[in-house]
């Protein structure tokens, strides 16, 4: 695995004021996916407008892990309801102009 | 320039403590922070007002100094003489520095407080996040296809995936307004509207259309060329087809959401077209046939 595409959390740490222990809970709770790249502990870059989300919670909101964990959950559920809505009234804009169409 | 209440936006007393302050801002950031509002103007607007009376009130210095002007603040000459002097100082100060944005703060703050290089440098924002519409025709989501858009001055590259829906939002990480003190830049929000086809209907990955058959091909079966998306495609159209009668074609609908290769399917419904302008010959001819089935 080649670290090109990877960010080591070292880094992160430094780059964002952020404990090591923020990125591991981050990690057991499966909020990110830290790899081993050539002996260190890395993020792949995919990931970081999530972690960077997520710092920000924690720092400017005093939001802890668990509680971002609940966040992103329930944005992906309201992402999940917009898409659905988007659909609905979709199908609605086809029903009402049915008439003009048969 | 109208007077902010500071106070009523954090929804705390005039004599309120510093922890009373840091305890309401802090409640109302995670109501409204952008975060946890995503693609929201309302929640932005009101974050941004919440975090100016923060840095007003949470800082002992400046609380004092609206606190002075916020009571004299109807009676402002002498303040309006004092700003003209200040803001020709701000002005100058902004082209040596030329990273703030006016938009994150209002002019009333700004009128008291000059620009953010003279205040806590060292907090980070996130940029402005930006909406913009793209109206599109149904024809245009049917392939992936790349776009040039112009977004406060700037040009913007984006590829638009076939199978995008009417109304669907599209977020693009970073392409906002510019973070403030190293913070991150906020991100754009395309909204696709798409244009009703005068042929084609959509429903979500299916298509329905409408073909008009003559009488003759309806009672006597025959072959149609029928129009898709995906170019022409010859029918069999079964003897005595009925109008309103509906076939599918699978896979001739429109192409799935970021799912290459796969798409829904195209309902086709046969319109039967009774024939007009009869000659005496046809007339005829369909008296005869109303004997043999008189209805």
């Amino acid at each position: 695995m080649s670290i090109e595409n990877f960010i080591p959390i070292d880094q992160l740490c430094t780059h964002y004021k952020v404990e090591m222990s923020f990125f591991s809970h981050l990690n057991e709770l499966g909020l990110i996916s830290i790899k081993t790249v050539e002996k260190s502990f890395c993020v792949h870059q995919d990931q970081i407008n999530d972690i960077e989300k997520m710092i920000r919670m924690h720092q400017e909101l005093d939001i802890n892990v668990e509680g971002i964990d609940t966040i992103f959950n329930l944005l992906e559920k309201i992402n999940k309801l917009q898409l659905e809505l988007t659909d609905i009234k979709n199908r609605l804009r086809l029903y009402e102009n049915l008439n003009d169409f048969y | 320039m109208a007077f902010i209440d500071y106070y009523k936006i954090l929804g705390v007393d005039k004599k309120a403590s510093e922890s009373e302050i840091k305890k309401a801002y802090r409640k109302l950031a995670r109501k409204y922070h952008p975060d946890l509002n995503p693609n929201d103007a309302i929640a932005e607007k009101k974050f941004k007002e919440i975090n100016e009376a923060n840095e007003v009130l949470s800082n002992p210095e400046n609380r004092k100094k609206y606190d002075e002007y916020g009571k004299d603040w109807k009676h402002a000459d002498e303040f309006e003489k004092a700003k003209q002097q200040q803001h020709y100082q701000q002005s100058r100060q902004q082209q040596s520095t030329g990273n703030f944005s006016d938009s994150d703060y209002s002019d009333f703050f700004e009128s008291i407080f000059g620009n953010r290089s003279g205040r806590s440098a060292n907090i980070r924002y996130k940029g402005q996040d930006f909406n913009a519409e793209l109206h599109l025709t149904l024809k245009e989501v049917y392939t992936t296809h790349k776009r040039t858009l112009t977004i406060d001055g700037k040009k913007i590259g984006l590829t638009i995936p076939a199978g995008v829906k009417n109304d669907q939002v599209i977020k693009i990480a970073g392409k906002g307004g510019k973070g403030v003190n190293g913070g991150p830049n906020g991100d754009l929000y395309i909204r696709f509207i798409i244009a009703e086809h005068p042929n084609f209907k959509r429903d979500r990955n299916d298509l329905y259309t409408t073909v008009n058959i003559g009488l003759n091909l309806a009672m006597l079966g025959g072959e149609v060329v029928v129009d898709t998306f995906d170019g022409k495609v010859k029918l069999k159209v079964k003897p005595e087809t009925q109008s309103g009668t509906k076939v599918k074609l699978k896979g001739k609908g429109f192409p799935i959401y970021k799912k290459e290769g796969h798409f829904g399917d195209l309902y086709i419904t046969y319109k039967v077209q009774l024939p007009t302008n009869l000659s005496d010959k046809e007339k005829e001819l369909f008296k005869e046939l109303s004997k043999l089935r008189p209805s």
